[in-house]
């Protein structure tokens, strides 16, 4: 058996999965003020009565450090920054204890200029004065050599830090400035992280409830709570991506499919193909913070049930915002779900109340109510559309750097729509209606996102990079260095990218039957310097597929 | 964070999987490590830098500007259509106003590109940029152009297809004819008797360095800009004037690129040569974009860079000086020259022999241009090469007066009583392209 858990803005659902699929669900009041309240209530409701020995694990999705950064709840945290040519660093100072030391290490991975350890020991003693407790460290270009990185950690240990966060172990991706905000959100939200899941697993002990934890990630797979301490960061905005996971089973083998989850006040949008999720290239953003944190590519839109429905100048206009519970449910002003209301003859709320929200809109329209209703829906399925549209279009636009990936690079071309969420089955006839496409909600949509969550394979990824030419091969975020002797090929490149991921995967508690590993990226070039082949240069990015486990039903 | 000041689009295409051969120059890792660097600084993530996926340029695109023989398809490949194509989706963002500014980081390269095209000759194919420049007269309000060739090498191929138009001011620095490929670009060469002075050369010596490229952009080609007045200017974005370039002698870094670019203030940069690709091409390109942003460059500073050591000498300086001074006095007296070249003649013949290094092909080349005052006048080209091909190209300018197109017509209608295997017209008011096979071989 395994548990799946999502905390959302106004319920957190969880469910209990067997072979045969999941045979029970609750549903518990998130208490924003009190998360850790709401989890340890469902996640005892669910296991009642249940021989807790035969859950395998628990995935918690939780809102837990998106909220802490969203907030600005953060701890302080110290920043030690190594630049070198280019873009001064200081153009990135994240926090007041930013210090950015002098040291340079090139694209290649050469030292040119050595580290400061001086003004590193300086920083550190101030930091140390002051009573920070988390430090980041990031040079640029670390993922191509990260001694300067390792050398400032040991300084730094013997000061006595609690938690030093290393750019290079981070992400493997090239991008020094958001490698500066993923360490930087790495330590800020590492108190918050281990704190409150600390005292889960131990409020779950003392109830005698031994179940091993795992977190679901913002790239819709999953890793044990363990391993999560060390990366913490990883856990932010995995909101969407339980739901999309939840979309998954419903979905084709083969074939782009749009996922909407239809909210209050937003909806996201996410693309599969062939069952798999959509990434971003690079990472995250969240705030003013852009991160190297692997995700689901998700577009949200401010397009929800309770959206503010108003007139402004003399134009029907639809969100952003959200005000309330739509006035069926005792709001104060008109939302797309009180024109379902007056539209579709819904009973289990004010209808009465509904109408008068919607006759305000006719009114100023003068329209009819029913053709206002009519108006006001449609406008918010063509706004969806268009926003599932604008996603479409941004991922087929993304640059790509090869003759082949820009003649036969793969194009989505989505022709069905699944659609969970709230008011999901109410859109269904309309969606279909206005884009053609085939539409279906998620069965079970109402807890799909805890379904997701629950069987969500255990996902990572690994950069692996070979300079022949220098005799080394890295793959800085594995902590893998190894001098090159002899013959290295792309085979042998290749085999060691697909072994380090199966260690990653294992160590983050994968079963190894669910493996699937794939390359997503590989590069080989010929090194030729004065007309001669000196060496090979090749860059391998290998990952776990996101997908859900086998030996589970998800409906 | 950081905002550019101007709107900055980039197409980046290094054309990974592209060589003209495995150990060549123009080889697949030409840009690896600019597309770290770039990738590194974050450049794509800073607000008003924008990525864009370069179009494919078409056949049409092509024709406008060339004489491909025997055809299109046999004188590209692929990598050809998306190198002048991200030049162009550069053309038409800054036209459609998404953009300020545009820098197409592309490869292969096309500057030694003239308007007949047997081969590939100095690494280019077709040219980018002449392509892009077309395709924005043909679809946009857009007449007087300035394409100002940075790049080490003479950018002959430019030169020759708009030494007949005056409408394009075509200015090319570099190193010094008489001591490296291709070995043209004096500055004696000065446009046709239609076109005379808007094609423009500052050969410069060995060892020129930032300060005397500086100079030369600030006392020679920002007053002739000026004076001038092109509608969008043009920078053909070469970086081997790099003091690391293995194929030159020239001592410019990447603060002086950065410069260059900050002063000249292109509309649109294209890359072209430069084959220091650890040493250079990393940092330059960082320097460019950041210039072109208009934000703070002063830290790309390359690994071994050393200002005194890079010094040039008072030789060096004082020869700079006196070429800067030649080539504006000639700009100034350019229609009196132009007067007297003309005489009273009709037409004007030339001939000239063109080398294809990269292909080993040998051109002969006569072309005669009708002079005009009311245009750029028809043009005509025969070029027979070694390949056995010998065909007849036409021309008929943008803003062709009657007498000129019905010249270009009877040229072409003609051209099946010659000893050409094919004949080409270009008409450019209709934007057609016709096309006669006279004899199979
Ligand atoms: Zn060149
Ligand atoms: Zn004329």
């Amino acid at each position: 058996m395994l548990i799946g858990l999502d905390v959302g803005g106004t319920h957190t659902d969880v469910v209990l999965i067997g072979p045969d699929g999941p045979f029970r669900e609750v549903k518990v009041i998130t208490d924003t003020s009190n998360l850790f309240k709401s989890v340890l209530s469902a996640l005892e409701k669910i296991t009642e009565g249940i021989d807790t020995l035969q859950i395998k694990r628990a995935v918690l999705s939780t809102t837990l450090t998106t909220n802490a950064i969203v907030t600005d709840q953060i701890e302080p945290v110290g920043m030690i920054v190594v630049g070198g040519p280019g873009i001064d660093p200081e153009a990135y100072r994240i926090c007041p204890y930013f210090y950015c030391v002098a040291g340079a290490i090139d694209h290649r991975g050469r030292e040119i200029d050595g580290l400061d350890e001086v003004e590193v020991m300086d920083a550190a003693a101030r930091m140390k004065a002051d009573g920070i407790r988390h430090i980041g460290v990031v040079a640029k270009f670390s993922t191509r050599n990260p001694s300067h990185e390792i050398r400032i950690e040991k300084i730094l240990a013997e000061y006595g830090f609690e938690k030093i966060f290393m750019g290079h172990r981070t992400s493997g991706n090239l991008n020094f400035p958001r490698r500066i905000s993923t360490t930087f959100l790495n330590a800020a939200v590492y108190s918050v992280h281990k704190n409150f899941f600390n005292a889960v697993k131990q409020s779950l002990a003392e109830k005698g409830l031994n179940i091993p934890i795992h977190i679901l990630k913002a790239d819709g797979g999953t890793m044990s709570f363990s391993s999560s301490i060390d990366f913490p960061g990883q856990t932010i905005l995995s909101g969407p991506a339980a739901s999309v996971m939840g979309a998954i089973s419903s979905a084709p083998a083969e074939g782009d499919v749009i996922v909407l989850d239809i909210g209050g006040t937003t909806t996201d949008i996410a693309v599969l193909i062939n069952q798999s999720p959509v990434l971003e290239p690079l990472g995250i953003s969240i705030g003013k913070y852009k991160t190297l944190i692997r995700s689901l590519k998700t577009y949200s839109l401010g397009v929800g049930g309770d959206s503010v429905v108003q007139i402004k100048d003399g134009e029907l206009v639809i969100g952003p915002y959200r005000k309330g519970p739509a006035m069926a449910y005792g709001g104060s002003s008109p939302t797309p779900t009180d024109a379902l209301f007056v539209l579709e003859h819904i009973d289990d709320g004010d209808a009465e109340a509904a109408r008068k929200g919607i006759q305000l809109i006719a009114d100023q329209l003068g329209l009819r109510v029913e053709y206002a209703a009519e108006r006001i829906f449609e406008k918010t399925c063509n706004m969806i559309l268009e926003g599932a549209a604008h996603l479409v279009r941004d991922i087929n636009s993304k640059p790509v750097y090869t003759v082949h990936e820009l003649l036969e690079g793969y194009t989505v071309v989505p022709a069905r729509i699944l659609v969970l969420g709230g008011p999901a089955k109410y859109f269904v006839s309309h969606l279909k209606k206005i884009s053609g496409y085939s539409v279906e909600t998620v069965p079970r949509w109402g807890v799909a996102n805890a379904i997701g969550a629950g069987l969500a394979r255990t996902t990572c990824e690994v950069n692996l990079f070979v300079d022949t030419e220098k005799g080394v091969v890295l793959a800085p975020e594995e902590n893998y260095t190894k001098a090159i002797r002899g013959a290295y090929s792309y085979a042998d490149a290749e085999e060691t990218a697909f072994e380090l991921v199966r260690k990653k995967a294992a160590k983050n508690g994968a079963e190894s039957e669910n493996l699937q590993i794939e390359i997503i990226e590989s590069l080989s070039f010929n090194m030729v310097r004065g007309f001669r082949t000196t060496g090979k240069n090749i860059r391998i990015r290998a990952q776990v597929k996101p997908g859900l486990i086998e030996g589970y039903k998800a409906l | 964070m950081l905002k550019a000041h101007y709107k900055t689009g980039l197409v980046f295409f290094p054309a990974f999987d592209w060589a003209i051969d495995p150990t060549h120059p123009e080889r697949e890792e030409r840009l690896l490590y600019t597309q770290d660097q770039v990738f590194e600084e974050g450049l794509l993530d800073i607000e008003d830098i924008i990525e864009y996926k370069p179009d494919i340029a078409s056949e049409m695109d092509i024709k406008r500007v060339h004489f491909c023989v025997p055809d299109v398809f046999s004188v590209t490949t692929k990598s050809h259509f998306i190198s002048a194509g991200g030049a162009v989706t550069m053309g038409r963002a800054l036209m459609e106003k998404e953009i300020d500014r545009g820098f197409a980081l592309v490869r292969p390269p096309g500057h030694h590109s003239m308007r007949v095209v047997h081969g590939n000759r100095g690494f280019c194919n077709i040219n980018n940029e002449a392509i892009l420049v077309e395709y924005l007269r043909r679809h946009y309000p857009v007449k007087k152009v300035a394409i100002v060739d940075t790049d080490c090498h003479h950018g002959d191929g430019t030169q020759d297809i708009y030494w007949h138009d005056p409408d394009t001011l075509f200015i090319s620095i570099h190193q010094d004819g008489r001591t490296l490929y291709p070995g043209t670009g004096f500055t004696d060469e000065l446009g046709g008797a239609n076109a005379f002075g808007t094609t423009l050369n500052i050969p410069l010596p060995p060892l020129t360095s930032d300060e005397g490229y500086l100079y030369t952009i600030d006392h020679v080609v920002l007053p002739i800009l000026e004076e001038f007045k092109p509608d969008i200017i043009i920078n053909s974005a070469g970086q081997d004037n790099h003091f690391t370039d293995p194929l030159t002698n020239m001592n410019f870094s990447a603060q002086g690129y950065a410069d260059l670019t900050r002063r000249l203030k292109p509309d649109i940069a294209v890359l072209e040569g430069g084959y220091s690709i650890e040493g250079a091409l990393p940092y330059v390109n960082t320097g460019i974009i950041l210039a072109l942003a208009g934000l703070d460059y002063k830290g790309v500073v390359e690994p071994g860079y050393d200002a005194a050591r890079m010094a040039q000498s008072a030789d060096v300086t004082r020869a700079i000086k006196g070429i800067g001074d030649v080539v504006l006095s000639n700009w100034k007296n350019r229609r009196d020259m132009q007067e007297k070249i003309r005489g009273n003649r009709e037409f004007i013949e030339r001939r000239r022999n063109i080398m294809y290094d990269t292909d080993m092909i040998y051109e002969m080349q006569k072309d005669e241009i009708r002079i005009c005052d009311d245009c750029a006048g028809a043009l005509k080209i025969d070029s027979s090469a070694d390949t056995g091909h010998h065909i007849l190209g036409v021309q008929i300018p943008v803003h062709a007066c009657p007498k000129c197109v019905e010249q270009g017509y009877e040229w072409f209608d003609k051209a099946s009583t010659g000893p050409y295997d094919r004949a080409f017209l270009q008409d450019r008011p209709k934007d057609e392209y016709l096309e006669k096979i006279l004899k199979q071989r």
